[in-house]
């Protein structure tokens, strides 16, 4: 009965504070519970809402994850081939470019076998927004190592952890990028607390104001956690993303209006 | 009369491409083809019709930047040759997988691997029976001329867009590089976005308030729902099989024998029956124009009415196996093929014929 | 009316262009029109040639093992295609590095010393215009004011202006053919 009350009570029009976008389908996620692609998702098609560009974004959506993005993202896009993403975005918006054209990848997918299209793509400066969400590891197919899995991090593909002198070194391909004069902006963000959520809305935000103002390409990277994949609670691999993860991949601005933000101690603290 | 030219085959493509209001182009050079992006750098169609044209970093990335333009209801071509074209096959399976309409100019050369840059027909079995994964087909077309080259690319459009599907121009280094008059077709704008919205309510272009989003994929995780997506693909291509078809013969109303080649070999075959001709051999000449669809129950027509068949082709014998489907087991049927870039000369044809077919 | 041409040299002899200008020419006379060259690493230094049909008719192949005429620039392409020239057919060639005479009895064959006359004249790149003019003195297929629209046609606007240098160095060809067997 106590249900029933609150139920009643509180779903009343004049009582609700917060809801998704209507940019979010009513699709179940298929993400595991504790992993960061939903809130990623709700944010970007936030900002899509809030900028009312609706009618003039493509999206695209890559192999891995959230290769379903297309089902719950209640705006027209295109499903690309592993890795070719950055190639879909190209064409687009070449061919329509007063529309706002984005790609949202993972990190096999964007920073494996995309390294060609990622990196041809912003050596153009095509001007597109790439969302890159780097959680170390290829999710989909049950936890294989990535490009920018840790070293000694262990993955179904590295049981011993991985060992760089074998398995190669983890891939900072957002700074690497970010070198190429095509690259406006780039940052990196995490969603795992309401605070970081904020500023990554707020990185996006910018990047599809940017589209506006054909400044190049901009990239967003999210880091966030696969609990699945690392085989731990959602709390438990939150606390070891920020032990492990952000050391290695260090959160805030990497390239601000096409000049790389020079690193000072004071800005090293914040 | 439209505009005459004396063209390469590729400018020919490149020229009915922008003529034919195409949106973009999108390819990576290699030789015998790298004429249709340099033609068309040169002649700034961005610039008069607004169609793009960009040099992609790979074959891969030109198929998916083609992928990406369609998706959006964009009228797209790429064009490569043999190796190219097999590093697009994912691509292309994709394109099929997900019903786009797309344009791929195969510029044909020698192979396997990396083969040679002369012209060749070794590409028949990829692009007929389906080079990438999964149940598909493109209509392909196999020009024989210059003038072909030309009018295949405006009908390649029609029927990309008629039928949501890849379709493929099969054509050679020989046929790419030569020269030949070519009377150009009249230019069609490109399509204002309204008329792009109206002909593709499928793509992915922007979702207006007025209607749900648009989804562009060949994924689909449930097998029901995949097979029924292959059911679909196979009644366009049952669909396309019956209105579709297209060919050319050459006296083949006397025909005591048939030559059956396509592409440039129908040309090599057409000089060879000229000289069979003038030795008294009533020999015709069956050219599917259409690859697939192939002109099965044609070739069975004349065919079942000669005496035996010669299927002539630059390859190892790809084509004779549709032939002998059609055509079934009561008439003689011999391959003479060259392969690796070499071409056959219509004096080894006629004396291939001559040995294989009449003497044989 | 057909007649199928090889025309073989060196890459940068303009082989391929002499070649294209014919064609063109023939397209403005309303002629079916082919131009098969050989192409890839030939194209870089090595031995270039082009077969051109001009005929009345559809052009069925437009590859051929034996030619009406064959037009030849180096020693390579006489040693390749003499033997492929038609009986009672017609071989043109520049004696310049010529080391081994043509044989063949059974057809028409003549010799110009175009290279010789292009560089006392300063102007190598009319060498090929000065070849072609010989052999249409042999065989005038087409109308001096359709090789004039050939050339335009072929040649790209900012050279226009050496349109009559081209002209006049396929007039000067024409006197400088010199008959050096004849087939009975």
């Amino acid at each position: 009965m106590e249900d029933q009350f609150i139920k009643t009570d509180i779903l009343k029009p004049e009582n609700i504070v917060y809801k998704k976008t209507s940019l979010m389908t009513d699709k179940p996620l298929s993400y595991c519970p504790g992993c960061g692609h939903g809130t990623a998702h709700r944010m970007l098609m936030e900002v899509i809402d809030e900028m009312d560009i609706v009618d003039k974004t493509i999206g695209i959506s890559p192999v891995g994850c959230s290769v379903l993005a297309y089902d719950f993202m209640a705006i027209d896009m295109l499903g690309a081939a592993h890795g070719r993403a950055p190639a879909l975005a190209t064409a687009i918006k070449r061919m329509w470019p007063g529309h706002f054209v984005f790609t949202y990848q993972g990190d096999g997918d964007l920073a494996a076998i995309g390294t060609a299209e990622t990196i041809h793509a912003c050596n153009r400066g095509e001007n597109i927004t790439i969302i890159f969400i780097n959680n170390g590891i290829y999710g989909m197919t049950g936890g294989q190592m990535a490009p920018t899995t840790l070293p000694g991090m262990r993955s179904s593909t590295s049981p011993y952890g991985r060992d760089v002198t074998t398995m190669g070194h983890p891939l900072k391909i957002t700074e690497l990028v970010a070198q190429l004069p095509g690259v406006y902006y780039v940052t990196r963000q995490a969603v795992h607390t309401p605070n970081h959520v904020r500023k990554t809305k707020k990185a996006l935000r910018k990047a599809f104001e940017l589209q506006k103002e054909n400044k190049g390409l901009s990239l967003v990277e999210i880091v966030s956690n696969c609990n699945s994949g690392w085989k731990m609670t959602p709390v438990n691999s939150n606390k070891w993303m920020e032990d492990n993860m952000f050391p290695f991949y260090q959160l805030g601005d990497i390239k601000v209006d096409g000049k790389l933000v020079v690193k000072t101690e004071t800005s090293e603290k914040e | 009369m439209g505009e005459l030219r004396l063209m390469k085959g590729n400018e020919a493509v490149a020229e009915a491409a922008i003529r034919a209001g195409c949106d973009g182009y999108f390819g990576y050079p290699i030789t015998p083809q790298s004429e249709v992006m340099e033609y068309l750098m040169a002649e700034r169609p961005f610039e008069r019709t607004g169609m793009v044209v960009l040099q992609a970093e790979s074959e891969v990335a030109a198929i998916n930047m083609l992928y990406g333009g369609a998706g959006t209801g964009k009228m797209v071509l790429t064009s490569s040759s043999s190796p190219g074209i097999s590093l697009m096959q994912e691509g292309l399976s994709y394109l099929a997988g997900a019903e786009l309409p797309a344009v791929i100019v195969n510029i044909v050369r020698g192979g396997p691997g990396l083969g040679t840059i002369q012209p060749s027909q070794a590409d028949y079995f990829q692009a007929v029976k389906g080079g990438g994964h999964g149940d598909y087909r493109m209509l392909v077309l196999a020009p024989a001329s210059v003038q072909e080259m030309c009018d295949h690319v405006k009908l390649a459009f029609d029927k990309a867009f008629e039928y949501r599907t890849p379709v493929m121009i099969l054509s050679d280094g020989a046929i790419g590089q030569m020269m030949e008059k070519v009377v150009l077709f009249d230019h069609i704008p490109r399509r204002t976005d309204e008329e792009l919205i109206k002909q593709c309510p499928w793509a992915s272009n922007g979702r207006p308030k007025t209607r749900n989003h648009n989804i562009v994929t060949s994924l689909d995780l449930d097998p029901a729902g995949q097979e029924r997506v292959n059911l679909k693909l196979q009644a366009k291509y049952r669909e396309m099989e019956k209105k579709e078809v297209l060919f050319e013969e050459v006296q083949c109303e006397d025909a005591e024998y048939l030559i059956v080649a396509f592409g440039l070999s129908a040309r090599i075959c057409q000089k060879a029956l000229d000289l069979a001709r003038a030795k008294g051999i009533k020999v015709g000449l069956f050219r599917p124009i259409t690859l697939f669809p192939f002109p099965a129950t044609q070739v069975s027509n004349v065919g079942n009415r000669v005496k035996g068949i010669l299927v002539v082709e630059m390859n190892a014998g790809q084509m004779i196996e549709d032939v002998k489907l059609s055509v079934g087991c009561k008439v003689k049927i011999e391959h003479y093929g060259r392969f690796g870039g070499i071409i056959p000369s219509p004096d080894e044809v006629l004396n291939a014929l001559e040995q294989q077919i009449i003497g044989g | 009316m057909t007649e199928e041409i090889i025309i073989a040299g060196f890459g940068g002899q303009g082989v391929l262009s002499m070649g294209k200008i014919l064609a063109y020419s023939g397209v403005m006379q309303n002629k079916e029109v082919s131009w098969m060259p050989s192409y890839g690493p030939e194209m870089r230094g090595g031995t270039a040639n082009v077969t051109v049909i001009i005929s009345d008719e559809r052009i069925s192949s437009p590859i051929l093992n034996s030619f009406d005429t064959a037009i030849i620039l180096n020693q390579q392409s006489l040693d390749k295609f003499e033997k492929s020239v038609k009986p009672g057919g017609l071989l043109i060639y520049d004696p310049n590095g010529i080391t081994r005479n043509p044989v063949r009895k059974d057809i028409n064959i003549y010799s110009i010393e175009a290279a010789d006359e292009a560089g006392k004249r300063g102007l190598a790149k009319i060498f090929n215009m000065i070849v072609l003019g010989g052999f249409l003195k042999l065989k005038p297929l087409v109308a001096p004011e359709n090789i004039r629209k050939g050339l335009e046609k072929s040649l790209p606007a900012r050279h226009h202006a050496l349109i009559p240098e081209n002209e006049k160095a396929i007039e000067v060809g024409k006197e400088l053919l010199k008959p050096v067997h004849l087939a009975t």
